[in-house]
């Protein structure tokens, strides 16, 4: 047992003395944690748009007050003809233009219809389509407002639930966490055990009196509390800086932090088992681990819109499981009756990793 | 020049001979164009719908038949309590509610308006919001609809009406592929230049290589740029191999200059791996340069607007990002293939990134000390 404390704490010197190391451990988190919570935005406001008026009349004006008024849209240029809108919508910041063409006021008088172009640049779909669909809403509206008769109007009361005001942080936390404990448990793991076995001191500890059992364990050991400071940190912050709360029993989240922990690190000692050099296993964890929790997890792109294929390779990913957990617990405040499936998962996928590196891990010197 | 010759053939000796490298280099640009193009997508195929019907009444059924024709939107279940409902939201089986309250009909013709109870899913907030769009369009339509029903049952005259016209430009079929097949693109250049040329440098630490070089009448200059050309070339060739396959696979357009853009990676090029070699100088060990290289680079791509529109960033991060080569190569690069931006729309970013790309390089010569 001494033995073990003692090689534990050497470990952990190792950690602490390296700056490198400690910017993976805790630099990435709040870095990734800030940038998510204050850079990236995924919802629309103020989009900039362009406006090509030729018919000038009182329609136009009125309905052109209306964009400029929308939370979504803010009006930045006006142009004298058409033939600038390619420029315009080339060189970047304007993202959709209005066209009224010269007889609008006139055609909508006489003939009782007119028509507006909304030029909107797809080149990044989801904006394309959320922009235009906004703007069909808002001239629907107007057009509302145009009818005489007043009559049969259906009302739409929107709510927002689990994220009424649609803040950001509601769905990158929970990725992030996700993200950060595979990153530090399953890629140091591996890096640190084919290390040892690179520069050939494995073989020094395995004629040491430590047991193999008791190397791993001091070699996992530290990156269990480390990164158990890394959940309580993530939560500390986006509660702090982004109000996030936790909704379900904070004790039952820890819990299932832990077990996605205990997975990640025999995931890394699995790694570690079939890789012979640092290189490989910093392959294997980025390649073949952080791609797919990060593309397939669920956590930036929705999974149910991915092909087929990839949903089913999705349900061999680890965090895939987990965020399900953890966005039930702290988002949604629902409690081990509707995650149980989940976690039960989790557990079978520790123990099969768990046995297949115990027959893999060589014990004898080759 | 004699001596820049023979580094550059030993560089690229050792890049062929290190199999793991030369294997990546082919086939990393394969893997992420097959493999995690189709992956990165927020298109949104469908809108898991639960419909709580507590009307019943010819109308109300219109509008649930509407719905259902709606491409967007698969009416996963139906019911007549919302608490019902509820659960299947918690449940995660329905991303939309929508509850139409009793009385619905009755109230929307005598009294002239309904109301309709719509409870969306907001933890994913883009999604949620391209939800509401299209409930809302849906909707409106369906009202335009019974409104003109009704009207035609009694002579009044029609009331004016504007039509929008909506054009995709860029993109017609609003395909998500082409989006990102550019910017998976960008990240993997962005990867050549600063990871390999930075570690390559390292390992000559690492190894002790570099001493014996500091020996030789090598200059400075020469050394960093037998650092820098191979992976340039490197990169480019990559690009193009990328920009080919993309082209065969997803139809990916190319509308702009081939040369500028080129010449634009060209310019990101020395100035990622100006960042690279100068990082460098801090590592002593591979491992020791790759963690410094994930912080940096995770940070560079995740600001760099590649997921998220870089215009929708707060001003100061957008502010942060002239220092970021990334965000000019993410922007740039999409600019040019998609929209086919010409010299004179992208000149700016142009100057910029030289002004970057010469400043780094200047920094790392200038931190390269010849000796041990």
């Amino acid at each position: 047992m001494h033995r073990l404390l003692s090689f534990t704490k050497k470990e952990f010197l190792h950690i602490f003395r390296d700056f490198r190391t400690l910017i993976i451990l805790f630099g990435i988190p709040v870095a990734q944690i800030m940038i998510f919570g204050y850079v990236i935005t995924t919802d629309i406001r103020d989009a900039q748009i362009a406006v090509v008026d030729q018919s000038h009349d009182e329609i136009t004006a009125r309905l052109i007050d209306q964009f400029d008024a929308s939370e979504f849209f803010n009006i930045t240029r006006y142009l004298n003809s058409p033939d600038e809108i390619g420029h315009v919508l080339r060189s970047g910041h304007i993202k959709q233009v209005l066209v009224f063409e010269p007889d609008f006021g006139t055609g909508l008088i006489r003939n009782g219809t007119a028509s507006v172009a909304i030029i909107t640049d797809a080149s990044e779909p989801n904006t394309g389509r959320l922009l235009a669909s906004y703007s069909e809403a808002l001239v629907a509206r107007f057009n509302q407002g145009l009818s005489k008769t007043n009559a049969m109007k259906i009302i739409p009361m929107v709510r927002m639930i689990y994220n009424p005001t649609l803040e950001n942080e509601y769905m990158f936390v929970p990725g992030l966490i996700t993200l950060i404990l595979i990153l530090i448990c399953a890629l140091m793991t591996s890096i640190t055990i084919t290390r040892e076995k690179e520069f050939g001191t494995m073989e020094v500890l395995l004629v040491s009196p430590l047991r193999p059992i008791q190397i791993i364990i001091g070699k996992v050991a530290p990156y269990l509390v480390l990164a158990f400071v890394d959940v309580l940190l993530i939560l500390a912050i986006s509660n702090l800086f982004f109000g996030l709360p936790v909704k379900g029993s904070v004790a039952l989240l820890l819990f299932e932090s832990i077990l996605y922990i205990g997975l990640s690190l025999s995931l890394g000692i699995l790694i570690s088992t079939v890789s012979q050099t640092m290189q490989q296993a910093i392959f294997i964890s980025l390649i073949g681990l952080m791609l797919p929790s990060i593309l397939l997890s669920g956590f930036i792109f929705p999974l149910e819109n991915t092909p087929l294929f990839y949903r089913i390779v999705s349900l061999f990913m680890p965090p895939r499981w987990f965020i399900i957990i953890i966005k039930n617990i702290m988002l949604k405040g629902t409690g081990l009756k509707f995650v149980w499936k989940e976690t039960l998962v989790l557990i079978a996928m520790t123990i099969v990793f768990i046995s297949i590196s115990a027959k893999k891990f060589k014990i004898r010197l080759e | 020049m004699q001596r820049l010759k023979y580094l550059l053939q030993k560089e690229f000796i050792q890049i062929r001979r290190n199999t793991f490298i030369a294997r990546a280099i082919v086939m990393i640009p394969i893997a992420q164009m097959l493999v995690l193009v189709p992956v990165v997508t927020f298109d949104i195929r469908h809108i898991d719908l639960c419909v709580v019907d507590q009307d019943l009444s010819p109308l109300s059924r219109q509008l649930v038949t509407k719905l259902q024709g709606a491409t967007f939107f698969r009416i996963n279940k139906a019911t007549f309590s919302l608490r019902e409902a509820e659960n299947a939201m918690d449940a995660g089986k329905a991303d939309v509610i929508l509850n139409i309250p009793d009385h619905f009909e009755r109230n929307l013709i005598k009294s002239g308006a309904a109301s309709l109870q719509v409870l969306i899913n907001g933890i994913n907030g883009s999604m949620a919001q391209t939800s509401m769009a299209y409930l809302s369009g849906v909707i409106m339509d369906f009202n335009r609809k019974i409104v003109m029903e009704h009207i035609a049952l009694k002579p009044v005259v029609p009331s004016p009406q504007i039509n929008p016209r909506t054009r995709y430009w860029f993109n017609p079929e609003l395909d998500y592929k082409i989006y990102m097949a550019p910017g998976i693109l960008a990240v993997l250049v962005t990867a050549i230049g600063f990871l390999l040329s930075g570690l390559n440098l390292v390992r000559e630490k690492e190894m002790g290589t570099s001493e014996q070089i500091n020996v030789t009448p090598v200059k400075k200059h020469e050394f960093i740029l037998g650092k820098m050309i191979p992976f340039m070339i490197i990169g480019i060739v990559d690009l193009a191999f990328g920009l080919v396959l993309a082209r065969l696979v997803y139809a990916m357009p190319f509308e702009g200059s081939l040369p500028l853009l080129f010449g634009f990676v060209l310019i990101f090029l020395i100035s990622v791996m100006g960042l690279g070699l100068f990082l460098s100088m801090f590592a002593n060990t591979q491992q020791q340069y790759l963690f410094i290289c994930f912080f940096f680079m995770m940070i560079f791509n995740l600001m760099s607007g590649i997921f998220t529109p870089a215009d929708s960033m707060p001003v100061w991060a957008q502010h942060v990002n002239l220092f970021n080569p990334a965000a000019y190569f993410i922007r740039v690069i999409r600019m040019i293939i998609l929209k086919g931006a010409g010299f004179t729309d992208i000149w700016r970013d142009i100057v910029r990134l030289s002004l970057l790309a010469v400043s780094t390089t200047v920094f790392a010569s200038l931190k390269y000390q010849k000796t041990i």
